[in-house]
């Protein structure tokens, strides 16, 4: 049986305007983490800066970026449970 | 040999940076861009020791971030490492203002407050004692935010820098921020009741610039009125008497004469804030603000109801020198001869939230 507190591997799906800018950054990126902030420290980890791009210092995810794990809305503290898809969206903002 | 010398516009707008360049004459110009993924960018500058291009903005997904190009616009990276205030405090929104000098470059933020970066913008360290100010609980935000918009660095002591904050009013340190004095004596407060007008701090500031020639004159764009300060802030004098209103957002220094110092008054504040009577005119001195000349020609003289925000008007270092503004309606105006002539060279931008200028070879 797996143990959900360790890191396994989730799909992450990242929002086209994140993209442009971290060189090299696909889509789609697999990560190990048994967290939504587990797996925003993974992505920091293979491309710096981007954390910052999607959570804030409070620390939470910004306020017009919204994370869904299994189609859920999630927080910072949301668990990834084995072959999670966690998707990170822009909200309609803009001007 | 000035003619091989190129003079490049560096504007931040609302859906990204752009750079308008001609030659040492100045009329012709192209213009390149939006940079910076069209993120909201509220100042751009260059970095006269390195080269380097920095813009800095915040956006409304990703929050705040300086741009840094080393190729004059055509890469840029970003980074906002240590752009933050420490956890369980209000974030940092966005980037309002940069300067270089010191050996580093410094970011003024919303919510207010300074940081440095001694690595060219990959890194950056918060400047804690302007928040540590006893009066910092005090603080009220501007109509855009309680926003560290004005930057000055001094010009030989690396220990002093002046800030604007709307509307917590100008701040000064003599020990490289971990101190900081307030520097708004004889600066009005309208908004504030009778007999409270003239407060220790709370002004709102809207534009700080320092006169060349390295004394400690400074000149100020106030939500109420214009003022000089021969002493570097601690006493400032009204030099309002002769413009058409006390309002308005830029100011502009000339790159030699400390007597020469350029306007743009708008009607006022819950008049429109556009141009008065909706003629466009860019306001001079020769005097240090004993007597202004409105400077019109060229520039539109019926329906023109834009207004120009505190960071849209510069000056060039040429001989004459080049003066510049843009508007919120996106128009870029130039003028080669200290405003004498003005030339429309870009309409149709995105709202111009700064203009600075940068003179190099080609």
């Amino acid at each position: 049986m797996t143990d959900a507190s360790e890191p396994h591997a989730v799909r992450v799906v990242l929002p086209a305007a994140l993209l442009p800018l971290f060189a090299g950054a696909p889509a789609e990126v697999t990560v190990a983490a048994c967290s939504v902030a587990a797996a925003m420290a993974a992505l920091d980890a293979r491309w710096p800066g981007m954390r910052d791009r999607l959570c804030d210092s409070h620390p939470a995810i910004r306020r017009h970026i919204n994370v869904f794990v299994n189609g859920e809305r999630a927080t910072l503290a949301t668990s990834l449970p084995p072959g999670a898809e966690m998707v990170v969206t822009t909200a309609i903002s803009g001007g | 040999m000035t003619t091989a010398l190129r003079v490049r516009l560096l504007l931040g707008t609302k859906k990204g940076a752009f750079i308008a360049e001609s030659d040492a004459a100045r009329r012709s110009w192209t213009l390149r861009g939006p940079f910076c993924e069209t993120w909201p960018i509220n100042h751009v500058i260059a970095d006269p020791a390195s080269g380097a291009i920095h813009a800095g903005g915040g956006n409304a997904w990703f929050g705040p971030a300086v741009w840094t190009s080393t190729d004059l616009g055509a890469s840029w990276t970003h980074s906002s490492a240590g752009l933050a205030y420490p956890a369980g405090t209000e974030p940092v929104k966005s980037v309002w203002s940069l300067a270089a000098g010191h050996g580093a470059l410094y970011a003024g933020v919303e919510p207010a407050g300074l940081f440095r970066s001694a690595d060219g913008g990959h890194t950056w360290q918060h400047i804690a004692g302007l928040q540590d100010h006893p009066s910092r609980p005090h603080w009220n935000p501007g109509g855009a935010g309680l926003i560290l918009h004005s930057l000055v660095l001094h010009p030989a002591d690396t220990a002093q820098i002046w800030v604007g904050v709307s509307a917590a009013g100008v701040f000064h340190t003599d020990d490289g921020g971990i101190t900081w004095q307030p520097r708004n004596r004889g600066t009005r407060s309208d908004f504030m009741p009778e007999g409270q007008r003239y407060p220790e701090f709370g002004q709102c500031v809207h534009c700080l610039v320092m006169a060349p020639g390295g004394t400690e004159r400074l000149y100020q764009q106030n939500h109420c009125g214009m003022y000089r300060s021969d002493d570097g802030g601690r006493a400032w004098t009204s030099i309002e008497a002769g413009l058409p209103s006390s309002f308005g957002f830029p100011a502009a220094a000339h790159p030699r004469d400390p007597e020469t110092l350029f306007l743009l008054p708008l009607n006022g504040d819950t008049a429109g804030r556009y141009v008065p009577e909706a003629r466009a005119a860019v306001w001079r001195t020769r005097d240090g603000g004993a007597h202004w000349q409105a400077l019109r020609d060229g520039l539109p003289q019926e329906s023109a109801y834009f207004g120009v925000l505190r960071q849209a008007m510069a000056t060039d270092r040429l001989d004459p020198a080049g003066v510049y503004f843009g508007t919120g309606g996106g128009a870029l105006f130039a003028s080669a001869d200290e405003g004498e002539h003005w030339t429309c060279i870009a309409q149709h931008l995105p709202a111009i939230h700064s203009v600075e200028t940068l003179v190099g070879a080609a």
